[in-house]
């Protein structure tokens, strides 16, 4: 159905690199351009109406839902993707006390609270329990494994104490 | 589908000015979530994104008027915290409540009011504070209050050629909160929501319903009462009472998947119960 694509091209910057997009419906989201176009299928897609936030990305220093931005509108911004934080096959200190807290069950949330988790930790240094649990209301975690995953935020979060 | 991205208003509204389909989008916090569920963008469809328009994401303080001029792009993150929660809490109470920090980083107080939803908290807000709405297209400007701009559930009196622009809000002395309720504590439609903004100044009270109506609802009659009880220290149970039965009152919910319409009723009466209790007791800590 050649009558639903765009026959732009666009490019995106993704993890510092920039990256040409060609073949996206007309008025794509960021997510299914990121999954279907660019091959970045870290992040996850599942509600596709900013409820569950699996798809939670850095958009010029923000955290957004992936699944609420129109790709080719977003041509200028600076993307950040879980792809961009162990890069160098290092894993970041949040992806650690994730695995360190075994944080993790099925794991379709976790690359959407690791990016959330990492922006919380930079914004709010000090956050107590009842911050972090209002921070990270919007990513759903459908095994409900919450208390290993606020125990390995909290690690973070206190490690200037120990 | 050309995207546009003008970086002036002037040029928005130019944009605006042409015949064919078109979508504004600015937080796409609504419009993504219709694309994405099937209102798919169509061809030769243009899109208007105001994420480049420096005006319509600043805010300013016009002390000489007591207005704050609130730029209809500006993100519910800022509207939350800072300079503006000290200077219109209730807004700030209302942006808070708005979903998760992914949806406060991107949805807008422009949106809130253009799609009209009698469930929008900011939109409850604004009518509360008796915001007006400052319009603009290629053919001139002009100012309505929120409260006339939206007509119904998503209906309002924007025509197709008109950009909101931002929101003059009358800064007033006196206690401001905004209460809902829905199934969690977060990330919620509100079931029912209720602001109130005390004007001690000119000695009345507005306190403006979300959700238990086509639109959002004023309270005429209890108003008059509210300002009494919370100005003249009159507050009891029985004129309490009486508050939050007039409330109930001017209520018309209705029957829908989120709640019954006798439930809205009943929350709406407790949530005006709470913010008049709350008015009561800081203005007994601000006069001790």
């Amino acid at each position: 159905m050649t009558g639903s694509k765009d026959d732009r091209e666009f490019e995106l910057t993704v993890n510092g690199k920039r990256l040409t997009v060609s073949g996206a419906p007309v008025g794509a989201s960021l997510l299914s351009v990121l999954r279907d176009n660019l091959g970045l299928t870290g992040t996850k897609g599942a509600c596709e109406e900013g409820e569950c936030g699996s798809c939670s990305v850095m958009l010029d220093g923000n955290l957004v839902c992936a699944c609420l931005v129109m790709a080719s509108t977003v041509t200028e911004a600076s993307i950040a993707t879980i792809e961009g934080l162990a890069a160098s096959g290092t894993l970041s200190r949040v992806q650690e006390a994730f695995v360190d807290h075994g944080a993790v069950q099925c794991g379709f949330c976790t690359p959407g609270l690791i990016m959330a988790v990492s922006d919380l930790i930079d914004r709010q240094p000090n956050a107590d329990r009842e911050t972090i649990r209002e921070e990270l209301a919007g990513n759903l975690c459908r095994c409900t494994g919450y208390g290993r995953i606020i125990a390995a935020v909290e690690s973070l979060l206190n490690e200037g104490d120990l | 589908m050309p995207v546009f991205h003008p970086i002036d208003v002037d040029e928005a509204v130019e944009l605006l000015a042409r015949r064919g389909p078109r979508r504004i989008l600015a937080g796409g916090t609504d419009e993504m979530v219709r694309i994405n569920h099937g209102a798919a963008v169509g061809e030769g469809e243009e899109i208007v994104c105001l994420n480049n328009i420096t005006e319509l994401r600043s805010w300013a303080f016009e002390s000489d008027r007591g207005v704050l001029v609130i730029g209809a792009a500006v993100p519910w993150t800022e509207l939350a915290s800072g300079a503006i929660a000290t200077l219109c809490p209730s807004l700030a109470e209302a942006a808070r409540t708005v979903g998760s920090p992914q949806i406060r980083n991107a949805g807008t107080l422009g949106g809130n009011v253009a799609t009209a939803s009698p469930a929008g908290d900011g939109l409850c807000a604004a009518v509360a504070l008796d915001a007006v709405a400052v319009i603009r297209s290629a053919a001139g400007s002009r100012r309505v209050p929120v409260a006339e701009l939206v007509t119904g559930p998503k209906q309002t009196g924007l025509g197709p050629e008109e950009l909101i622009t931002s929101f003059e809000i009358p800064l007033t002395e006196g206690y401001q909160g905004y209460a809902k309720v829905g199934v969690r504590n977060a990330m919620v439609i509100s079931i029912a929501g209720a602001c109130l903004v005390v004007d001690e100044q000119h000695g009345i009270s507005r306190l403006a319903l979300g959700s238990v109506g086509p639109t959002i609802l004023r309270c005429p009659e209890a108003e008059p009462l509210i300002t009494d009880v919370i100005l003249n220290r009159s507050g009891n149970t029985a004129r309490l009472d009486e508050i939050v039965g007039s409330v109930r009152s001017a209520a018309r919910p209705i029957d829908d998947h989120r709640a019954t319409a006798d439930y809205r009723r009943h929350a709406v009466g407790v949530l005006a119960r709470r913010l008049v209790t709350r008015a009561i007791s800081a203005r007994e800590e601000n006069n001790t």
